[in-house]
């Protein structure tokens, strides 16, 4: 499978390390060279400086033949717009993205986007570690 | 006309103004509290506090019965996600976003924002219209409905191939259309096939965007 990732934080990284070692083809993109500290010498997917918002540099990322694209920036609303560009203009099958606010949640209800609130997930699971 | 008005800045704030004037039920959205505080004070009780990237706030907003939503921030994608949840959750008939960076454009009319509008390519435009020898400017876009014409400004430049001839003996893009022709402090006048052209002549011109690169070629002879 090849996968774009967008953001190259701590989230963005790890899930390019897990996705390569599993033999699928990465590219990690980030606007911010410094954020690929985080990719181990052996990682042998691409990482790509540039803005995912930008069509060009998604094409330049192979987003035409992308089977997943992974928008995790810190901005809810560039990781909303990079996800709608993967999905409605660039047509990639599968489209994931990271929305910290728990307010937003019926927007991407709304726009047909998959979402995870990690503020939301997080807050559950604490929660229950509290109650077993 | 219920208007919504998202962002308090510089635009958003003479906006609103003017359409308080104009006699519009107005409403601004805008985060910060100091920001809103100080409209309050001056334009009366018209700012309401919050994202309007979230859909209570636009609910508080009373998104539902407004006409149009204008998104005026300086973030392209705020503007995108604000028109978006008026468009998609709230039905607003008429979305309206300030965008920034011209490439996005394209990508918000793809996504569902009915107008876009491109302030730096604006500022772009009329500071080559202050450039005295710039040969060719871009007046105004009139696309839609499958057309993507331009109204164009284009000044016979020196060492242009046109000069000293006569329109019947120039060969102009096909779908080009000389409109206007202006000379000196003469009335302007639509030039005719015998009409010659001097050089300093204004032309003004209606052509598609891709014919400009062959105008450009033509009037001003670089």
């Amino acid at each position: 499978m090849k996968v774009i990732i967008m953001g190259c934080g701590r989230v963005g990284a790890q899930m390019a390390i897990m996705l390569d070692q599993e033999g699928h083809s990465v590219t990690a993109l980030d606007t911010d060279a410094y954020s690929f500290r985080r990719l181990p010498p052996d990682f042998k997917g691409d990482a790509l400086l540039g803005d995912g918002l930008d069509e060009d540099v998604l094409r330049r990322a192979g987003i035409e033949e992308a089977d997943a694209f992974v928008a995790v920036t810190q901005e809810d609303n560039r990781n909303v717009m990079a996800a709608q560009i993967a999905q409605k203009i660039f047509n990639v099958k599968r489209v994931v993205c990271r929305i910290y606010d728990p307010l937003r949640r019926d927007l991407y209800a709304v726009l047909g986007l998959e979402a995870i609130s990690p503020t939301l997930v997080l807050a559950e699971m604490l929660k229950e570690k509290l109650e077993s | 006309m219920y208007i919504i008005v998202v962002g308090g800045g510089r635009l958003g704030y003479s906006l609103t103004k003017a359409l308080l004037s104009e006699g519009h039920e107005t409403l601004l959205i805008e985060k910060n509290a100091d920001v809103c505080e100080k409209i309050n004070k001056e334009l009366g009780s018209i700012c309401l506090r919050g994202d309007a990237c979230e859909t209570a706030v636009q609910a508080e907003a009373g998104t539902g019965r407004a006409d149009i939503l204008i998104a005026t921030t300086g973030e392209d994608e705020d503007n995108l996600v604000a028109c978006q949840v008026a468009k998609y959750r709230f039905n607003v008939p008429r979305t309206i976003a300030r965008v920034r960076t011209p490439r996005n454009e394209q990508i918000f009319k793809q996504l569902g924002v009915d107008v876009t509008v491109n302030s730096t390519n604006i500022i772009l435009e009329r500071i080559e219209h202050e450039v005295p020898s710039h040969p060719l400017t871009q007046l105004f876009c009139l696309n839609g409905d499958n057309r993507d014409l331009e109204l164009l400004e284009i000044r016979v430049s020196a060492g242009s191939p046109v000069l000293g001839k006569s329109l019947n003996d120039t060969s102009i893009p096909a779908k080009a259309v000389l409109g206007l022709l202006i000379r000196n402090s003469e009335r302007p006048f639509v030039p005719r096939g015998d009409t010659v052209f001097k050089l300093g002549d204004q032309i003004i011109a209606v052509a598609p965007r891709d014919a400009e690169a062959e105008l450009w070629k033509l009037f001003s002879g670089k």
